[in-house]
């Protein structure tokens, strides 16, 4: 994994190697979109690389990661995405007939996500120095009037909200990939939010804080919240929604369901007043049929997130490392 | 001895004495030696240590320095005595100066069991202190547990709040008196108070708390008592169904409970005693002793379910003593089982609100007082291994007492390992270990940690200049350690070389000299990323090389792999190339689903980490024999091949291979599988493997004895608690010419890490 893993590792490249070469004041709020004033509007612009392998798995293909990741990124500002590039990395020698079919899962899922695709790019490189297909894409949206959503606006007593089952995605890449069979099949649970935020936005425009827990997980985004916004964060282990089959993959490969990818899923920060309406909303709406209260903030141990288990004690969730070490000794 | 009279021949001398020497009757002893030699002058305590001026005849002030330190009061020790001499000034009285309010290098003593003093008050029907839970005096009881900040007196103390009343006052005043300036003096007038809480009941006090506390043991409840460093809970342990229920309601799979008897002959009821665990068992520290369980121990099964050791302790307060009974009370059980008040993985409890609620689910009556604890302090663990005291956890008794360094140290803080966590504090040639913390993994661990941190740097005054941790990226003391850095060095210190330093500064090696290290445990992050653990360094304080190591095999899903010892073994015979025979244990032990997922896990290599681990061997043998295949709390499998290995003749070990760079485990493997195969019993296998690893260290270390010319050998690390396989290495190595360096201040598991932590970053900072 190292660097790419979405834990610690590129967590320090980004900033002790990005943020410092980049200085910009948007770029430093590491968000998953950027907000920008532009002309009295507020304007949201995101972009992000896909190099997942395999190309295709079950439930999606990287077609449809490419679109719903960054309008899911738009998302997380509260932005519909109007616009997306894409560009892609092509090895050489990979069959054309792929590469179509994974364009097409990308027409299907913008269609899906409302948002058109409107330039690109296409490179290609040497056999040997890719795997196949790699996308960039990048998205512009515009964020509604009096929408204030950012990393670092959580707050003791804000509720936190997990808008579905955690850790799908991860099992189902790494079950396919490795050639793992955990009982029943595990499909990804890539798919647009744009239209569950709206929802959302709907009851309330005071969303504090809307993260997608992608690589890294849950974990990851809970850590970098309680970091940006000083707050702690603390989870009741018993009502995170995982599968049982998540749940015993995760068992069996010495994982935790926190530290596993999304691509579907967003975690939501609400004032405890609107909780139970957004709530409501959420689970009405078709991408948010299993969201569940996980936790709240507070103003203990600031930075830190933890998961009170059954029993009373409270475990500390970190960001997950590099490689997998026993701590066991 | 009379000589001539007149001033001439009078001396004045100041003489200053340092170490732990406040708070355990050391100036009264001061007072009383110097009146009866006739002596002038004064004691006070300063930050210093204990300051006297004594003034008389020659004679008289010469055999006053020979004997200050050496009839020291019981709980004093004293590090340094320091005599000048000074102009004559006259006079004839000798007084008792007050304390000096001032930050200083002067030691708390530990808690300490109750004196035979006390204990003779305590059963005295003509005493004022007959039957008072909380007698006590300069000799015994509280210390480092109740004191807030130094110089110890009584404001600096959770007796604070309690005024003494006139009797208690003219004692603590009297100089003659065993309870002079005795910070926890008190009596049934002025004192704290027993009190007894039941859901739904009206609280009850004194005497009637204690008799429905007795009542509600013998009837088979579970009782939280509170205690010296933290809440306990309390069962009758010879009733099946009371020991039962405290072992589910605190989740613990059948990890032993410790015991509690009221007398040395009780104990040996239980175990059996040999003079020296005999003398552990009734020492002042008063620790946990394991020793080997008696066929004829009569307690119920499930204090120790597979154990052939038992883990006992004598009464340590007057609580205790009341709770067994004294004599002429109504029969009681004979022995109660006593074991940590916390919740799986938190810190022992110590407040009475989060006792109330903590322990909510464990306990059904709380037997409190109002003597606050201000810190916590878990019951010392120890055991006797071939004549030497060998430490399990180093805790009350013990903490906050320093340790010697052979070499000087700079102001710092070493952070230890994230199981069995301890810290260690050091300045110049002195390191205080913490009492034992817990493991890392909990949110109230952490702030125990932090605020342990904190008490301790307040009662010995070091400020640390430099931090020490460990390299394991996930450790959380290492996280703690750079989150409080302050601008502060934190040197990351390699597991295993922390674990031979240890080693090396417990037994007083001096700075440069190398020794060849032997550090085997369950794994410790090495500096390729693998997790290490069967190694053989030859180290200095300052840096080590590896000279030799066991093979890797791949351990599957981390800490997974751990709890499941059948996946290691399944690793460890792919790796030896050894099928997965259906008659095998392991293989058994295994649906056919988990099979082929660890197979397929295997061959990809995910979620593998290559490992070294001599603990993940004796996991995997465990599992091989038959004797454990997965484990419900931590190093069960081990220590049940510890157990097992005892009852038979391994006298034919097996032989790893040693033919490559590392050491081969796979032949090992091949002859515990083709016994297994044949029928052999698993307690053979057990002692064959166990005599094998003997072999083996004999075997590498004559290869690095005849490549270094060095003859001194340490044996460190969790598989180091293993006493047979302590034994059987330090016999082996001492018949083959080694010097043999094992623990025996500190525990060789993670718990002595922190020790080695410092020793290293002494010598990095000193000469880079
Ligand atoms: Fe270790
Ligand atoms: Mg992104
Ligand atoms: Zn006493
Ligand atoms: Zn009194």
């Amino acid at each position: 994994m190292g660097h790419g893993g979405g834990g610690a590792m590129s967590g320090e490249l980004v900033e002790h190697v990005f943020l410092p070469s980049f200085a910009d004041a948007s770029l430093a709020q590491l968000g998953d979109s950027a907000v920008l004033e532009l002309h009295g509007g507020r304007m949201a612009f995101s972009t992000d690389s896909f190099v997942v392998r395999p190309l295709f798995f079950p439930g999606g293909c990287i077609g449809d990661l490419a679109v719903n990741g960054t309008v899911n990124d738009l998302a997380m500002s509260g932005a519909q995405a109007l616009f997306l590039s894409a560009a892609f990395i092509l090895e050489e020698g990979t069959d054309v007939t792929r590469v179509g079919a994974v364009a097409q899962r990308m027409g299907a899922a913008a269609t899906q996500a409302g948002v058109r695709i409107v330039t690109g790019d296409t490179k290609v490189v040497e056999s040997g120095h890719g795997d196949g297909v790699y996308i960039n894409t990048a998205g512009i949206g515009v964020v509604p009037e009096g929408v204030d959503i950012r990393p670092d606006r959580a707050e003791p007593g804000d509720v936190v909200i997990i808008s579905g089952h955690i850790g799908v995605h991860g099992i189902a890449i790494m079950s396919v990939r490795e050639g793992l069979e955990f009982g029943t099949e595990v499909l990804s649970d890539s798919q647009p939010l744009g239209g569950l935020v709206a929802a959302m936005l709907a009851v309330t425009r005071d969303l504090h804080v809307l993260r997608d827990p992608t690589r890294g997980g849950v974990a990851t985004s809970l850590n970098e919240i309680a970091r940006s916004s000083g707050v702690g964060i603390s989870l009741d282990e018993r009502s995170l929604p995982v599968p049982e089959v998540v749940a015993n993959a995760c068992a069996f490969l010495g994982l935790d369901p926190l530290q596993v990818a999304n691509e579907g899923k967003l975690l939501a920060f609400v004032p405890r007043e609107q909780a139970d309406e957004v709530l409501a909303a959420m689970r009405a709406h078709p991408s948010g049929s299993d969201a569940a209260i996980i936790g709240e903030c507070v103003e203990d141990h600031p930075g830190m997130v933890s998961a009170r288990t059954g029993f009373g004690a409270a475990r500390v969730v970190d960001l997950p490392i590099g490689e997998q070490l026993p701590r066991i000794c | 001895m009379t000589g001539p009279t007149g001033l001439t021949d009078r001396l004045r001398r100041r003489v200053t004495l340092r170490g732990v020497v406040q708070g355990v009757g050391f100036r009264p002893h001061v007072y009383s030696l110097a009146r009866s030699l006739d002596l002038a002058g004064a004691v006070r305590n300063t930050a210093d240590g204990v300051v006297v001026e004594v003034e008389g005849r020659a004679a008289d002030v010469d055999a006053f320095c020979d004997r200050v330190a050496a009839e020291a009061p019981p709980l004093a020790v004293v590090t340094d005595v320091s005599v000048g001499d000074l102009p004559t000034s006259g006079g004839t009285s000798f007084t008792i100066g007050d304390s000096e309010r001032s930050p200083g290098r002067t030691f708390v003593s530990p808690d300490v069991t109750i004196c035979d003093d006390c204990l003779e008050d305590l059963v005295d029907p003509g005493n004022r202190r007959h039957r008072h839970p909380f007698v006590t005096c300069t000799n015994c009881g509280p210390r480092f547990t109740i004191t807030t900040g130094l110089p110890y007196d009584r404001p600096t103390t959770t007796m604070a709040g309690f005024a003494l009343c006139a009797a208690c006052a003219e004692e603590y005043a009297d100089p003659a008196d065993r309870r002079f300036h005795a910070q926890t003096v008190c009596c049934p007038g002025c004192g704290p108070r027993l009190s007894l809480a039941r859901p739904g009941r009206d609280t009850t006090y004194d005497e009637a708390a204690l008799a429905e506390a007795r009542s509600l043991v013998a009837a088979g409840a579970v009782l939280a008592v509170k205690g010296i460093g933290g809440y306990h809970l309390v069962c009758d342990a010879t009733s099946e169904p009371a020991v039962s229920t405290l072992r589910k309601r605190k989740q613990r799979g059948d990890k032993a409970f410790a015991l509690m008897v009221r007398t040395l002959e009780d104990a040996r009821g239980l175990v059996a005693l040999d003079a020296a665990e005999a003398d552990l068992l009734a020492s002042r520290a008063r620790p946990i002793v394991l020793a080997a369980r008696r066929p004829d121990a009569a307690v119920a099964a499930a204090v120790a379910p597979g154990s052939r050791d038992l883990g006992v302790m004598l009464p340590y307060t007057p609580l205790h003593h009341l709770l067994l009974g004294l004599p002429g009370d109504a029969p009681g059980p004979a022995a109660l089982v006593m074991t940590s008040g916390n919740l799986a993985g938190e810190p022992i409890v110590i407040d009475d609100r989060q006792a109330r609620r903590r322990l909510a689910t464990l306990a059904d009556a709380w037997l409190a007082h109002d003597r606050r604890i201000h810190v916590p302090c878990d019951d010392s663990v120890s055991r006797v291994v071939a004549g030497l005291e060998s430490p399990v956890r180093r805790s009350r008794g013990q903490a906050p007492l320093p340790l010697d360094l052979p070499f000087e140290a700079p102001a710092a803080l070493a952070v230890g390992g994230d199981l069995k966590n301890t810290f260690c504090l050091a300045e110049g040639r002195l390191a205080w270990m913490s009492g034992h913390v817990g493991d890392m993994d909990d949110l109230t661990t952490i702030d125990a940690f932090t605020g342990a941190t904190e008490h301790l740097q307040r009662l010995t005054g070091v400020a640390p200049v430099a931090l020490a941790a460990d390299r394991h990226p996930a450790y959380r003391s290492r996280q703690w350690a750079r989150a409080h850095a302050d601008g502060r060095d934190v040197l990351e210190v390699q597991h295993h070389h922390a674990h031979v330093a240890s080693t090396m500064a417990e037994h007083g090696v001096p700075s440069g000299v190398r020794v060849l290290g032997v550090a085997f445990d369950g794994t410790g992050y090495g500096d390729d990323g693998a997790a290490w653990g069967g190694e053989f360094l030859v180290a200095d304080y300052a840096s080590y090389e590896r000279p030799s190591h066991l093979g890797y095999v791949p351990l599957p899903g981390g800490d997974a792999g751990v709890r499941n010892p059948c996946r290691m073994a399944l690793a460890h015979l792919r790796a030896a190339g050894v099928d997965w025979d259906d008659r095998l244990p392991c293989v058994r032990a295994c649906a056919d689903d988990e099979l082929a997922l660890l197979q397929r896990q295997l061959e990809t290599g995910l979620r593998c980490v290559p490992t070294s681990s001599m603990g993940r061997l004796f996991d995997a043998v465990a599992s091989i024999a038959g004797i454990r295949h997965r484990i419900g709390y931590d190093a069960q499998a081990a220590m049940e091949v510890e157990s097992l290995a005892r009852t038979a003749d391994g006298s034919r070990g097996y032989r790893f291979g040693l033919d490559g760079e590392t050491v081969d485990p796979g032949p090992v493997v091949a002859a515990a599988v083709s016994d297994v195969l044949a029928g052999v019993e698993p307690a053979v296998v057990a002692a064959r493997f166990q005599q094998g690893v003997v072999d083996l260290v004999v075997a590498v270390l004559d290869r690095l004895r005849e490549a270094t010319g060095l003859d001194r050998a340490t044996l460190s690390g969790g598989v180091f608690l293993n006493a047979a396989l302590t034994a059987g290495c330090a016999r082996a190595l001492d018949d083959a010419g080694f010097e043999v360096l094992r623990h025996h201040r500190v525990p060789a598991s993670d718990a002595g890490l922190a020790l080695g932590q410092i020793a290293v970053l002494a010598h990095r900072t000193s000469s880079s």
